[in-house]
């Protein structure tokens, strides 16, 4: 249990704050004793119900109360959170009353103070802890929320980063330099083709994380881009088609949603193939979705992992779920990225297919 | 005469690369042949018999330490020396620390100037030395080196070691079942290496699990547990007996099973009459 020192003060100044308010009040009410007294008096009773408030949380089970931004121990969620203001004003009335009228007097002249006088000073004393307790409440209602909030902006920007490091694995960079490099003595002008892929992948792999949407079109350039860097590496073992339709050029998609399963296929479907093969992209309108396919003709997926696409060691569980992560966010249970094998071919390869509802213009 | 060698090596750019290195830095040096997979690296090794071998070690189908085991395994005792082994990586792999920690010869990719004449000089140090090592040493070579090239962690992890192998599914109960089975490392009798699984086989039964035997051997405790085949660990107390065939190979029979698991040539070395 996390427990600073400093808070526990900062309430009670607060509460301080409160009571003087509150003297100021009951005066004008009970005009015949001093506001000194009338602060005593108020202080007292103050005092009793914040540390009966204060020190109470405390004993409420942590799993009951909300979190502070501080990651500490809160004022307590629901029926406890009702009950020990109750407590704290029952506290406050009894004890802080009878312990104020040793300390200062009784509060009224006359000991036969009519009932009027005994009930307005128990409506003062409950209405002043429920204000009170109201005014810590929300702002622990606050506290707790924006303790929420950034720790959603937290996961949200390791999810970027993670992101940046599946789209960018060191091993392919590597090898598309090594490769650049031997490129630039043999063919000069193919080598500056591979740098103008490079160029336009990178671009895109490093800033497009940011971007929420870019067309379907540009999607598709930097899956080609890709591709062609691929084809340089692996020479006549890997061939390749894109097939976007016109009607289809425009269309929104988060940026480099289709690379973790395009990569897949390559480096588990076509790299282990001693032949290669070829991988073929393609999009389609089916009513209000927009259908996105990965078809190649590589080793083929694990059945097992075809219908969970669990995280294996080799890393092909991770592009997927990370896809799926992705289209969740934005499409909730209307969007699915499955894996079979492909119906053409059902003997090899493998074929990534996702649904997800069209979007006509980018927001 | 001049010595020969064969580059085996999947990008056709990076060949071509180390190529034309080789041809600046060891004019004399012909390259007999040159090859993209594991099995063709196998088959031309075998058929033209170079002095050298510059091995990729991630290639498709078998992959450069599964080719350079074959040779090893099919080379003829006695007839010509075993060929210089050099592996080609890439920066990014851990194979380089484990290398440069041992002192062994590689050949970075992209070609590296220093890196390969460095190579070149060795190699042909040890080429006019040949004649005077044996067999058994070039074959403790090809160990030493096919264990580093073989590194997939930053160092051997060490104690602790695996108390118990968690399998999600069964030779019966196909590759994942629903049922986890705890199986203790002291009753595994062998791994073996299965396509994309690895085979746990205990005296009674057989279990299936997705962890690479390459990842798996880090956490087992080498005094125990002896890589005795590219594709087989076994437990050494659970070891019975071990009979040489008529072609000289070794093959161990296990307490409690009855098939027997091939030794390879490279880890003969473990299995000698005290």
């Amino acid at each position: 249990m996390k427990f600073s020192w400093s808070v526990v003060a900062r309430h009670y100044l607060q509460v301080i704050a409160f009571c003087f308010v509150i003297a100021v009040l009951t005066t004008l009410i009970w005009p015949s004793k001093g506001y000194l007294a009338q602060l005593g008096y108020s202080l007292t009773v103050g005092t009793v119900v914040w540390a009966v408030g204060e020190f109470g949380r405390l004993l409420v089970p942590a799993q009951h109360c909300r979190r502070t931004l501080e990651g500490g121990h809160g004022w307590p969620i629901g029926w406890r959170g009702g009950a020990l203001t109750a407590l704290s004003i029952v506290c406050g009335f009894v004890v802080g009353d009878q312990a104020a009228g040793f300390f200062f007097g009784q509060r009224h002249m006359s000991s036969a103070s009519s009932m009027w006088d005994n009930r307005l000073s128990m409506l003062v004393t409950v209405v002043a802890a429920v204000v009170v307790s109201f005014y810590f409440h929300s702002r622990g209602k606050a506290a707790a929320l924006q303790a929420r909030v950034s720790a959603a902006e937290r996961g949200a920007s390791e999810a970027r980063l993670k992101l940046l490091e599946t789209q960018i694995e060191p091993h392919m960079l590597f090898n598309t330099l090594a490769n650049l490099r031997a490129l630039i003595t043999l063919e000069p002008k193919r080598a500056v083709e591979m740098l103008d892929h490079l160029n336009s992948y990178l671009r895109v792999t490093l800033s497009g994380s940011r971007a929420l949407a870019h067309p379907l079109s540009a999607e598709f350039d930097r899956i080609g881009d890709y591709l062609a860097l691929m084809t340089v590496r692996m020479g006549p073992r890997l061939h390749y088609a894109l097939d976007l339709p016109d009607a289809l050029r425009d269309v929104p998609v988060p940026p480099l949603l289709l690379q973790p399963l395009v990569e897949n296929s390559i480096r588990h479907g076509l790299e282990p193939q001693i032949e290669g093969g070829s991988v073929l992209v393609r999009a389609w309108r089916d009513g209000m979705q927009l259908v996105i396919e990965i078809v190649d003709t590589g080793v083929g997926i694990d059945p097992a992992q075809a219908i969970d696409g669990e995280p294996a060691d080799d890393g092909v569980g991770f592009g997927v779920a990370q896809v799926r992560e992705r289209l969740a966010g934005l499409h909730g249970g209307r969007a699915s990225l499955t894996l079979a094998r492909p119906t053409e071919h059902p003997e090899r390869g493998t074929r990534a297919t996702l649904r997800f509802p069209m979007q006509m213009t980018m927001s | 005469m001049n010595p020969t060698a064969l580059i085996a090596e999947d990008e056709p750019l990076l060949a071509r690369a180390l190529h034309d290195a080789l041809r600046v830095e060891w004019p004399e040096l012909r390259i007999v042949a040159q090859v993209g997979d594991g099995l063709s690296t196998v088959r031309e090794a075998m058929r033209l018999q170079p002095n050298i071998l510059f091995l990729d070690i991630r290639m498709p189908g078998l992959d450069g330490l599964g080719a350079a085991a074959e040779i090893a395994d099919r080379w003829p005792v006695g007839a010509t020396p075993m060929p210089q082994l050099v592996f080609v990586t890439a920066y990014d792999e851990y194979a380089v620390r484990a290398f440069d920690a041992q002192a062994l010869d590689y050949v970075l990719k992209p070609v590296e100037p220093q890196r390969l004449k460095r190579t070149v000089e060795r190699l042909r140090i040890a080429l006019a030395a040949e004649e005077h090592s044996s067999f058994d040493d070039a074959l403790a070579q090809w160990r030493k080196l096919i264990g580093a090239a073989g590194r997939s962690a930053p160092e051997n992890a060490g104690p602790p070691y695996l108390k118990v192998i968690g399998a999600g599914g069964s030779a019966t109960g196909g590759a994942a079942s629903a049922t986890l089975h705890m199986v203790p490392v002291d009753q595994v009798l062998y791994f073996e290496a299965a396509d994309k699984y690895v085979r746990v086989l205990t005296a009674e039964k057989e279990f299936l699990i997705r962890t690479p035997l390459k990842q798996l051997l880090p956490q087992l405790d080498p005094q125990m547990f002896w890589q005795v085949h590219r594709a087989v660990v076994v437990r050494c107390d659970a070891v019975d007996s071990v009979r040489r065939d008529d072609f000289g190979k070794l093959h161990i029979s296990l307490r409690g099973r009855r098939e027997t698991v091939p030794v390879s040539r490279l880890y003969a070395h473990l299995f000698r009459a005290m």
